[in-house]
């Protein structure tokens, strides 16, 4: 807690953002970002972890880092805490220079998978540290202290150790330990890695009413898709050190930019062809023999045409289509599954991969082994380059 | 099962044969005859009362007792931040540096009492305390470094980040955090660092001069000079002490590990 002005911050900020050359557009998003990165990059020896980031945080928004493990989303929490010293790049904390500032003195809040409260210290004692380090009164903590257990409802478990919790009142505690001071920025590091599908679920919807509730920055680590999905204002799609595509959860659904983050995100069928034509942005795309529509138009020799499960129909063979702006492709049943609010049925696509449809009422076709016609709507396709990533996890 | 009773037999016997010459000495201590024969003969005080009235035999035990905890603050604060280093730091050659400072486990004590007699011998550190407390802290070392090594490996690393994120540097994170959070390895390391100085002899007979000798020193003296019993009175009480020593270091990694679990 330096007695620094933050206007003279700024002052010295901005000129040395000018130094870099930087535009006046660029330096006052930087300034008015929650948190932002500019080419920030992380190399261990030659290979770079995190390569060449560039993204906005907005104040006040729940940001969720997806990505597979190793993807870099994980070594880009660390360098906005200052646990990882990033190789190249600006780091930018509500405008505050932050690359070369100690993790201490970043004013964050963290939670950790493994919860990391004081096994030494109570769990009021966990909370006070925070405050103790900011020369906070011993009366104001104790209402601080309250306040911030109340509000993870955990107001009797003061006097506990963090031994004595279970797995979600362990993580509960660290939330208030982390939010205790009312940082601007809260950061978690798969914090519900650890719990049972339940208890993930009840602590999704409290963490969501506590971001609501403080209005701080969150950034949310995860590989779990559904979590990102239910959670965030935005997700940023991390693969190979990059971000593939940054957007709020419906677009990134519905309008994925690669077919990696089409595939990383929520179920889909995957049809891998080659351009025939484009008449009126609607472009026709050779999938194994049968010509198929699909709304706009890309320049490459491997295309791919990306459909959600619930906007595809099975149609027992021979039917005719019942519209002139559907698509249809003949496909053998390979499994049905009856989920109770819908059906999910694998297929087999003409050229042997494998297609998933799912079916709210009840799916005309879904004997194994049939030959059905699967049906779709020629906006509901999504033309993407076809990258081959192929075996990302649909769980 | 006769194979389990000869096994007991035999676990027996060498308890006996590893605790008996510690033993001995307790009988041939309240011997009233002036003479090292065992069996004694007779009962008596005299040896202690002999220990507890002549300066000479005081002033070793003021000595000792002086080096000792000298040498256990020097050793344990030094094995502290040697243990941190190695734990925490990346570097090269960490390895090797590793196993230079177990060196004095395994390097025999003549060698290193040679060494440093001749090191002294130029820095006139021969006979004298923070001489003394040096050679000690030597072979004091290595044990601290190992116990607190021990505890620093199951200290989670996330609660140093932890720490740093809730705004407390280094150095006030690891007193607040790490250092309890290692406090039986460093006590019991320090611990044994006071045994090992209060029991050294070899090192202490080649650095004692008349003014400084330490305990084990005039009681190697005594024995080797003039055959006074009063030795296996004193010899009593430093076993006890040391005694005394470890097993309050037991206790204490007993009670911490209860209170972390």
């Amino acid at each position: 807690m330096k007695p620094e002005t933050t206007t003279s911050t700024l002052d010295h900020n901005e000129r040395e953002l000018r130094q870099l050359h930087l535009n006046t557009e660029v330096i006052s998003v930087i300034n008015d970002a929650g948190i932002s990165l500019r080419d920030v990059t992380k190399r261990y020896g030659k290979k770079a972890v995190v390569d060449a980031i560039n993204l906005v945080i907005e104040p006040g928004e729940f940001m969720t880092f997806l990505g597979p493990s190793g993807s870099g989303k994980t070594t880009t929490l660390n360098m906005i805490a200052g646990f990882v010293t990033a190789t190249e790049g600006l780091l930018h904390i509500y405008g505050k220079p932050v690359a070369k500032l100690p993790a201490h003195k970043r004013d964050i809040g963290m939670v950790f998978q493994n919860y990391a409260l004081f096994p030494h210290k109570t769990v009021a004692e966990n909370i006070a540290y925070p405050l103790e380090r900011r020369k906070i009164g011993k009366a104001e903590q104790k209402t601080m202290i309250a306040g911030a257990l109340d509000m993870v409802r955990m107001g009797e478990f003061g006097d506990r150790y963090p031994a004595d919790l279970s797995g979600g009142q362990q993580q509960r505690v660290a939330l208030a330990r982390a939010l205790v001071y009312k940082p601007r920025v809260l950061l978690m590091d798969e914090p519900l890695g650890a719990l049972d599908k339940k208890l993930r679920e009840w602590l999704q919807k409290e963490i969501k009413r506590i971001h609501r509730e403080v209005g701080s920055t969150f950034v949310y680590v995860t590989h779990d898709q559904e979590e990102a999905l239910s959670l965030s204002d935005r997700i940023a799609v991390f693969n190979n050190g990059r971000i593939e595509q940054v957007g709020s959860p419906a677009e990134l659904y519905q309008k994925p930019e690669t077919l990696f983050v089409g595939r990383f995100l929520g179920e889909s069928t995957v049809l891998s062809g080659s351009m025939v034509g484009t008449v009126d942005g609607i472009s026709t795309l050779d999938i194994s023999g049968h010509a198929i529509r699909v709304p706009g138009q890309k320049k490459s020799s491997s295309l791919a045409i990306l459909i959600r499960p619930e906007n595809i129909t099975l149609y027992e063979e021979g039917t005719e289509p019942g519209s002139s702006d559907m698509n249809t492709l003949p496909v053998t049943v390979l499994d049905a599954n009856y989920l109770g609010s819908a059906w999910r049925c694998e297929v087999e696509l003409p050229d042997g991969s494998v297609g998933t449809v799912r079916e709210a009422h009840s799916a005309a076709v879904r004997e194994p082994g049939t030959r059905a016609l699967m049906r779709w709507n020629i906006d509901a396709g999504v033309l993407l380059e076809d990258t081959g990533d192929e075996g990302v996890s649909l769980t | 099962m006769t194979l389990k009773r000869a096994l007991g037999a035999l676990a027996a016997l060498i308890i006996l044969w590893l605790l008996l010459p510690t033993l001995v000495i307790i009988p041939m201590s309240f011997n009233s005859a002036a003479s090292f024969n065992f069996p004694p003969q007779g009962f008596s005080l005299q040896w202690y009362e002999n220990f507890f009235t002549d300066p000479a035999w005081l002033r070793a035990l003021g000595s000792s007792l002086q080096v000792a905890l000298v040498t256990m603050v020097v050793a344990t604060s030094v094995g502290i931040m040697a243990a941190i280093g190695l734990s925490k730091v990346r570097f090269r050659g960490k390895a090797l540096l590793e196993s230079y400072f177990l060196t004095p486990l395994i390097v025999p004590g003549i060698v290193i009492a040679i060494g440093l007699y001749s090191l002294f011998l130029r820095f006139n550190l021969l006979g004298t305390l923070p001489g003394f407390v040096l050679a000690h802290t030597v072979v004091a070392l290595p044990l601290v470094i190992i116990n607190v090594t021990a505890s620093l490996q199951g200290v989670d690393p996330r609660l140093e980040q932890a720490s740093a994120t809730l705004g407390a540097g280094r150095l006030r994170t690891f007193f607040s955090i790490t250092l309890p959070l290692i406090m039986p390895g460093v006590t019991a390391g320090a611990l044994f660092a006071f045994v090992t100085s209060f029991d050294e002899i070899i090192l202490s007979l080649f650095i004692q001069s008349p003014q400084l000798q330490t305990l084990p020193v005039k009681i190697y003296n005594s024995v080797t000079q003039a055959s006074d019993p009063t030795v296996a009175a004193v010899a009593v009480i430093a076993m006890f002490t040391s005694v005394l020593v470890m097993l309050t270091a037991q206790f204490a990694t007993r009670k911490r590990k209860r209170v972390s679990a």
